[in-house]
């Protein structure tokens, strides 16, 4: 890389970066050579980046107000909506952060199985990415429970219960996590320390991320190797980082629509009712960035069954750079992989939405079908189409369509996905 | 042996005897940061619960809370004991007879926690005039007996025994 050879021009810093190469960092994310037709679906590496920040310092503040007990944590959430100064405004971007936080995770995903980010050598890239998405989704289940409302506690109840299922421990492990014989304070004690914990790990996994995305460098939309740098690439700074700011101020008014006009659309009236453990509300659902995961739950007749099913959509998830036998990255030269990669969206789409109505009738049928593609997709679609498919030609490099003029269709075709 | 592979052993057996006392003292250490999670004495010593059932008329329950979570109490008419009496065994996911499951025929006292992932059903629901689990549809019959449903087994039958006619006592 070519910031090896950094030598800062203060006497000082020349000093400091001696002792301590902080300023040689700084300069090679500065100088970080960047494929130059990186699109719009690249920008949601910083919005993510973004949206932990958020959650960090609006959670750090939340926790100067909120009392981890069974007694007092529902009124107290209340107490920072009525009484504390901008309490009100704190929470709706804490609450709708995390939803915002699972938007942009998601397509940050689909970016990636489009363009094949996940193969060789960026492998690791993904595998911390997934850990890094599993952490999310602990540290949002945790912290709706926070609340301690009908849903906080029901929601806490069926996710904890989801243990039960492994056989002869399985009763003690969810003895284990309730600290008692049901969800009760210890439970909301232990997930208030766990969910103040979890931002820091995923910090410290966003940096292995970055770090491991900065050996092979970026993806990109036509997925070749590049090389860096070259004419094929622009520093980070001032083209990436300007590109990344009107992205993140697009996302931001997307964001702030929530907050301010209907912050409370993605949650669930019932959880501004205290938790009773005598009562189940009637039509218990988790938030919506959980639902595929719910549905494939619930579309096993068999408990065990289910709960393996659900695990395993998020494990072939981490093997994935395995499953998928194509040694093409981009979408964009693989015409049969292209069509599938859009009906997995609709699938994962289809599991969403099944997963918020009642588990009966047809909507159970359609269910158990999209469960069944989403595994097809993985285990049998994706390793077989690596050997039947022909691919499109590569270009030699990103430069060769655009300077030589005669525009492959290729190109144009990464032009229109933008 | 010669003296190289005499000390050669001798550190084999320190690495070893090193190692496995470094095991151990590492489980000694961690073995309270994972036990604290567990229920401690205070959680445990509240595990019994005294229930004046006298103003339970047939056909109508209660639900009390022990140990944090509800249990039903039923006290049922006749018919639904010659129901639930009448089943038969094979159509059960989880066999079991209304007979080990009530003491007193009269009285069905258990955990109403679904099997299933631990929701609350709600009574007199379902398909075979039991309950019903609103989370995952579970079905249970007027003996608590898992019917049609994602749920594997029977609801609980808490430990529980008469003190007297009108009083029951839980755990």
């Amino acid at each position: 890389m070519s910031d090896h050879n950094y030598v800062p021009e203060s006497k000082v810093g020349k000093w400091f970066n001696d002792r301590l190469p902080l300023l040689s960092l700084g300069a090679h994310l500065r100088e970080y050579p960047t494929p130059k037709n990186l699109n719009y679906w690249w920008t949601f590496g910083g919005i993510l980046t973004f949206c932990l920040i958020t959650q960090i310092v609006t959670g750090i503040v939340l926790a100067m107000h909120y009392v981890a007990h069974a007694d007092l944590a529902f009124e107290s959430v209340e107490k920072i909506m009525r009484d504390v100064n901008y309490g009100w405004l704190i929470r709706y971007i804490h609450s709708n952060g995390a939803s915002m936080f699972f938007l942009a995770v998601y397509i940050h995903i689909f970016r990636s199985l489009f363009y094949g980010s996940y193969k060789s050598p960026r492998e690791l890239i993904w595998i911390i990415g997934m850990i890094i998405y599993i952490l999310m989704m602990a540290a949002a289940f945790m912290g709706y429970v926070l609340p301690w409302g009908q849903m906080s506690f029901w929601g806490a109840t069926v996710i904890t219960n989801l243990f039960s299922a492994i056989p002869l421990v399985g009763e003690s492990i969810v003895t284990w996590l309730w600290g008692g014989y049901s969800v009760d304070n210890p439970t909301l004690n232990r997930f208030f320390s766990l969910h103040y914990l979890i931002p820091f790990l995923i910090l410290g996994l966003v940096v292995l991320h970055i770090w491991a995305l900065h050996v092979p460098g970026n993806n990109n939309p036509v997925g070749i190797d590049i090389k860096k740098p070259s004419k094929d690439t622009v520093p980070f700074h001032p083209y990436i980082t300007v590109k990344d700011i009107f992205a993140l101020l697009m996302f931001m008014i997307i964001f702030a629509g929530f907050v301010f006009f209907s912050p409370n659309v993605l949650g669930h009236s019932d959880n501004y009712i205290p938790a009773n453990p005598m009562v189940t509300p009637a039509h218990i659902v988790p938030e919506w960035y959980l639902l595929p995961f719910y549905a494939i739950l619930r579309s096993v007749p068999d408990k065990l069954g289910g709960v393996l099913l659900m695990f395993g959509a998020l494990f072939v998830l981490i093997i994935l750079p395995w499953l998928d036998t194509s040694k093409i990255r981009s979408a964009v030269f693989r015409p049969l992989y292209r069509q599938f990669f859009w009906i997995l969206v609709i699938d994962v789409l289809a599991l969403g939405y099944l997963g918020a109505m009642p588990a009966e009738g047809t909507y159970l049928f359609l269910a158990r079908v999209s469960t069944v593609y989403y595994f097809l997709h993985f285990l049998v679609i994706l390793p077989v189409l690596g050997f039947l498919e022909k691919t499109d030609p590569l270009p030699a490099s990103i430069s060769e369509p655009v300077l030589t003029g005669g525009l492959s269709t290729s190109a144009a075709k990464s032009d229109d996905i933008k | 042996m010669s003296k190289q592979e005499d000390k050669k052993n001798r550190r084999d057996f320190l690495f070893t005897a090193s190692y496995t006392v470094g095991a151990v003292g590492l489980g000694a250490t961690i073995w309270p940061l994972i036990h604290q999670m567990n229920p401690d004495e205070s959680v445990k010593a509240l595990a019994t619960t005294e229930v004046d059932v006298s103003q339970v008329a047939p056909g109508k329950s209660i639900t009390v809370l022990w140990r944090g979570k509800p249990v039903f109490i039923k006290r049922r008419t006749p018919e639904e004991i010659a129901e639930v009496r009448a089943v038969d065994l094979k159509d059960l996911k989880d066999p079991q007879k209304d007979e080990d499951r009530a003491k007193n025929p009269e009285w069905l006292v258990m955990l109403g926690v679904c099997t299933h992932l631990g929701c609350v059903p709600l009574a007199d629901k379902g398909d075979f005039k039991g309950w019903f689990c609103p989370c995952h549809g579970s079905h249970y019959d007027g003996s608590g007996r898992i019917r049609k449903g994602p749920a594997p087994v029977n609801m609980e039958i808490p430990e529980y025994e008469f003190v007297d006619s009108n009083t029951i006592k839980i755990g």
